[in-house]
């Protein structure tokens, strides 16, 4: 093929055309424009219509004014306690979760790392296999445990050690439980990665000349972890902030976290433009943890 | 880490605890599954009989079925989507708007669920008035939502296949006349096949299970199965989802397994072909 006038053959543009346009625009469509839409209703009327908001734009000529838009879900947010405690407790229950996720994670990753090549394989499938299956399907396997009348109850009701049942389902407790439980493979897969290619002459030299081992781990092993370890708190904090199966199936009442609210005030109270400025502000608070993330990948490459 | 000194006590214990943390829930309830009593605290001896129920719950059926037809089709669309956008970013020099790409194959996999799947009913609510389409919510939409999510995480999986592929074979391909089109199609595709599948596989797991986005993308009509599921689990346990549980869970661990022990075999066969050869 002759390639003396140095120009790219047609077919070759579109095909780069196609490769690069196709998934760009579908997410730009499908990911980004609902963003701009989630943010332009947050600033609406609810209405009793169909769908249940106000325009934005009001071009008829009686209008007094032909933009139509009110802070009041924002100034509504601010006032009403609910969200407040609700954002406070998602905040709380994340972080929680993920100290947790991260204090039973390390150890699991650093175990997993340090096995013979075959045995570190089959344990990191058995890490990764529940990822792979129901989500929802592993939470409610807690309800099984958990319950009045569940596995562990019964258990400690015949071998004598209680008498009555302990509430445990439908408790803070749950929540954090299925949060740490869903999520563990998140964290214990990037700090795997990091503790595995980590170079091992450091720690022997340091351990040469004397470093116990607790010395060794904080001031070699630790600090050389770190993209691992906010990696895997990222991928943990940031969904376990805007969870709503977990709060929803395993909390109380009073387990108020702000997926839970939003999605409450979307299909039950059915005010979308509430809910809208409810997301927008979950947006805003998520912004941070995902540059984090973003930022300690890139070191990690 | 190679080092000379194995787990220490401690760390075995862990690893015991965090493995029976991770797997005793999933086995007490597929045990569950064969108790013929309804309430849980009494065995009342193994029975199939909470599988037969199942069989029987048309409700459940017509679900799975709906269920398995989005995962079906969602996956095989985002693996298209999926391969080109991690073409594009590892194959394809620099374009305008790459930063941007980046980040919007990025976002999908740490957005909240909620946000996500309220954002993309409030599109189609949005295109329904300005173009007519979609004239009513369900299957369709539904399956544009989980194409959406899932194409983030296949585009990372071909991503990093590719990013660590040697591009010599690519590089050759082109220097001998040929076009892009057809190196991507004789070449690189074949190569990333793997990776393809498994991506394929994520795509159709991760539709299948999902609750959120469904529940906001759907319509009157459609029911997916994790939303007949949630309805029913909301109440506390059911006896016949203990059944459906250990049926979808069992399933696909096996697929899992079974792929993953044949992407692993053909995987040894070309690096042992690229040695001797």
């Amino acid at each position: 093929m002759s390639q003396a006038n140095h120009s790219i053959p047609l077919g070759d543009k579109l095909w780069r055309w196609l490769v690069i346009s196709l998934p760009y625009w579908w997410l730009a469509i499908f990911f980004l424009a609902p963003f701009a839409i989630v943010f332009k209703i947050s600033f609406a009327d609810p209405v009793v219509a169909q769908p249940p908001f106000s325009n934005f734009f009001d071009f008829s000529p009686g209008a007094e004014s032909w933009l139509l838009a009110t802070l009041d879900n924002y100034r509504f947010i601010t006032e009403d306690n609910l969200y407040w405690i609700s954002y406070f407790k998602s905040l709380k229950i994340a972080t929680i979760s993920t100290v947790l996720c991260l204090l039973l994670g390390y150890p699991m990753a650093y175990g997993i790392a340090k096995c013979q090549p075959g045995t570190r394989n089959i344990l990191l499938m058995l890490v990764i296999l529940p990822f792979w299956t129901s989500f929802l399907l592993r939470v409610y396997a807690w309800i099984v445990m958990l319950g009045k009348t569940g596995a562990i109850n019964s258990l400690l009701l015949k071998m004598g050690l209680i008498t009555t049942p302990i509430e445990m389902l439908y408790t803070d407790g749950a929540v954090y439980l299925g949060i740490v439980y869903t999520y563990i493979p998140f964290m214990v897969l990037p700090l795997y990665s990091v503790l595995e290619k980590m170079d091992t002459n450091l720690q022997d030299a340091a351990a040469d000349l004397g470093a116990r081992r607790w010395q060794v781990f904080f001031n070699i092993i630790l600090p050389l972890s770190m993209p691992g370890v906010i990696a895997g708190s990222m991928l943990v904090f940031i969904p376990a902030l805007g969870e709503f199966v977990i709060p929803s199936l395993l909390g109380g009442i009073d387990s108020l976290m702000i997926g839970r609210t939003l999605y409450d005030e979307f299909f039950i109270n059915r005010d979308w433009p509430l809910a809208s400025a409810v997301a927008t502000v979950l947006l805003f608070i998520i912004v941070v943890p995902i540059m984090l993330l973003q930022s300690s990948q890139k070191e990690r490459s | 880490m190679s080092s000379h000194r194995g787990p220490s006590t401690f760390i075995l214990s862990v690893l015991c605890f965090g493995f029976a943390f991770l797997y005793v829930p999933i086995l007490v309830m597929m045990a569950y599954s064969f108790n013929d009593s309804a309430l849980a605290t009494v065995w009342g001896g193994f029975s199939t009989r909470w599988y037969s129920a199942l069989l029987n719950n048309e409700q459940i059926i017509n679900a799975a079925l709906l269920s398995l037809k989005i995962a079906a089709v969602s996956a095989t669309f985002a693996t298209i989507l999926g391969t080109l956008a991690g073409l594009a970013l590892t194959r394809m020099r620099r374009f305008r708007g790459r930063f941007l790409f980046t980040g919007l194959i990025a976002a999908p996999l740490v957005m909240p669920e909620v946000i996500t799947g309220l954002s993309l009913l409030l599109l189609f609510v949005s295109l329904q008035q300005l173009i007519g389409w979609p004239v009513s919510r369900g299957a369709t939409t539904i399956t544009i939502a989980h194409i959406t999510f899932a194409m983030a995480y296949i585009a990372v999986i071909v991503q990093a296949r590719l990013a660590s592929m040697d591009e010599s074979l690519e590089e050759a391909a082109m220097d001998l006349g040929g076009r892009p089109m057809q190196v991507t199609f004789d070449i690189t595709l074949p190569l990333i096949a793997p990776s393809m599948i498994s991506g394929w596989l994520l795509a159709f797991t991760l539709s299948l299970d999902d609750l959120v986005i469904a529940s906001f993308t759907s319509g009157a009509g459609a029911s997916t199965l994790p939303m007949v599921i949630f309805s029913k689990i909301k109440l506390g346990v059911t006896p016949d989802i203990n059944a459906l549980a250990t049926i979808i869970i069992g399933t696909l661990s096996l697929g899992i397994l079974i792929a993953s022990w044949i992407i692993l075999r053909s995987q040894r066969k070309t690096s042992a072909q690229r040695q001797s050869g």
